[in-house]
């Protein structure tokens, strides 16, 4: 069995607050444990500092899959403890530009005046440029694609024999819809990597009236992820990088009405920081 | 197969453009072509559909200024994708509604973050008589 576990659901930059405790103020981290214990971390933001605490002791190896190097994603990297720990090898994997390695970007942030330690001073840090073709960690079988969002950013197919998670935190894949209707599956950015999901974790950041005025920025609507969903066949469907104007009362409504208005045929969870999923639990 | 982003991007961005656009795959298919470049060829692209190179590079009857038709190989649109650089020409090219019309061409190919070749790009335009 995967297990899925949110640790920051928020979008662009974190919001804490009384107001959005119910869906948190972290910004996106989630966490996949497979069946072996083999630890995968999509995304590095704030919420990753929390998961770093509850690192078991005896684990050995953690593997960082970042999407992209927008702040949101990185920001929570400096303080993940177990980068700090030399009996823990740590693998950072994302997408290069094409002049900088990972590395390079990376350290942009890692490094002074932004940050006190240098990204070369960690003790067992390696980074790895994503290969376009799948590769594997542990049990699982992972593919990372460039999907549509400003600056190279990737999503993430991840396949277990238990079933498969995709990982598409910030998507804009309707760019371009003008009358509304989606094209053939082969123009539908992210498609491949969502085909046929257990558990399809999904941007959902805008309403429908933010949408009018953020065409572009790389992200989706509640509508256009029940739509996308609907699309490549999900099993379940979890809306994410909440956008961090949207108190707990707004989440709750946009869920509600997006329930209501898309009628889906595939199960709907709310993506709120805590919230633990079992793919493959029968 | 979903396309690369580069490649749906570049469809996208075709849609939202007045400048006709001829977008291929590596191998030359044409994947898409916008409505501005239908008019140019005379046939709209939900009737021709996708196209092999050979198909495409044939059924325009292209010739030069000085009249002498312009062997497929030297198109641009086939410069960069077989050369992998831009390309620009001038020339003229009857379309499938038997209208000739004069037109400069230029092409770039389409290569992605780490160097893979993704497909090219033609963009059109035409020649005030």
């Amino acid at each position: 069995m995967t297990r899925v576990t949110l640790f920051g659901t928020r979008g662009s930059v974190a919001s804490p607050g009384p107001e959005t405790a119910g869906y948190g103020g972290n910004t996106s981290t989630v966490e996949v444990c497979g069946s072996d214990g083999t630890l995968l971390v999509l995304d590095a933001g704030t919420g990753i500092r929390r998961l770093g605490q509850q690192v078991p002791r005896t684990m050995s190896r953690i593997d960082i899959l970042l999407t992209h190097l927008h702040m949101d994603h990185i920001q929570g990297l400096g303080f993940f403890t177990p980068l700090y720990n030399p009996a823990i090898e740590v693998h950072i994997w994302g997408p290069s530009s094409s002049t900088l390695s990972l590395e390079a970007r990376l350290s942009r942030y890692l490094s002074p005046p932004l940050f006190p330690v240098h990204l070369r001073d960690l003790p067992r840090l390696t980074c790895h440029q994503l290969p376009y073709t799948p590769f594997e960690i542990g049990p699982f079988r992972i593919r990372a694609a460039l999907v549509c969002h400003p600056g190279p950013t990737v999503g993430y197919r991840i396949e277990a024999k238990e079933g498969v998670v995709t990982y598409l935190s910030d998507h804009e894949p309707a760019l371009g819809l003008g009358n509304g209707r989606w094209p053939g599956k082969e123009w539908i950015s992210g498609y491949d990597l969502a085909v046929d999901s257990d558990l399809l974790i999904h941007d959902s950041q805008y309403t429908d009236e933010q949408y009018k005025h953020c065409l572009g920025w790389g992200h989706s609507t509640y509508r256009h992820a029940f739509e996308f969903a609907a699309q490549v066949g999900a099993k379940e469907m979890v809306p994410f990088h909440h956008d961090p104007s949207h108190d707990d009362a707004t989440l709750d409504r946009l869920f509600e009405d997006a329930l209501r208005q898309s009628r889906p045929r595939f199960k709907v969870s709310q993506g709120r920081e805590g919230a633990v999923f079992h793919v493959g639990a029968s | 197969m979903t396309h690369p982003i580069q490649i749906i991007l570049t469809r996208q961005l075709a849609t939202y453009l007045s400048v006709p656009v001829f977008l291929v795959d590596p191998k030359g298919n044409l994947l898409f072509y916008n409505e501005p470049a239908e008019t140019v060829l005379g046939r709209r692209f939900d009737e021709t559909g996708v196209m092999p190179a050979e198909e495409w590079s044939s059924v325009f009857t292209v010739i030069d200024d000085g009249g002498e038709p312009v062997p497929p190989d030297d198109l641009p649109l086939m410069i960069a994708l077989t050369r992998r650089r831009p390309a620009h020409s001038r020339f003229f090219i009857k379309g499938l509604d038997g209208t000739v019309r004069h037109l400069e061409v230029a092409a770039i190919p389409i290569s992605g973050l780490q160097d893979e070749f993704l497909g090219a790009v033609a963009i059109f335009w035409e020649v005030a008589a």
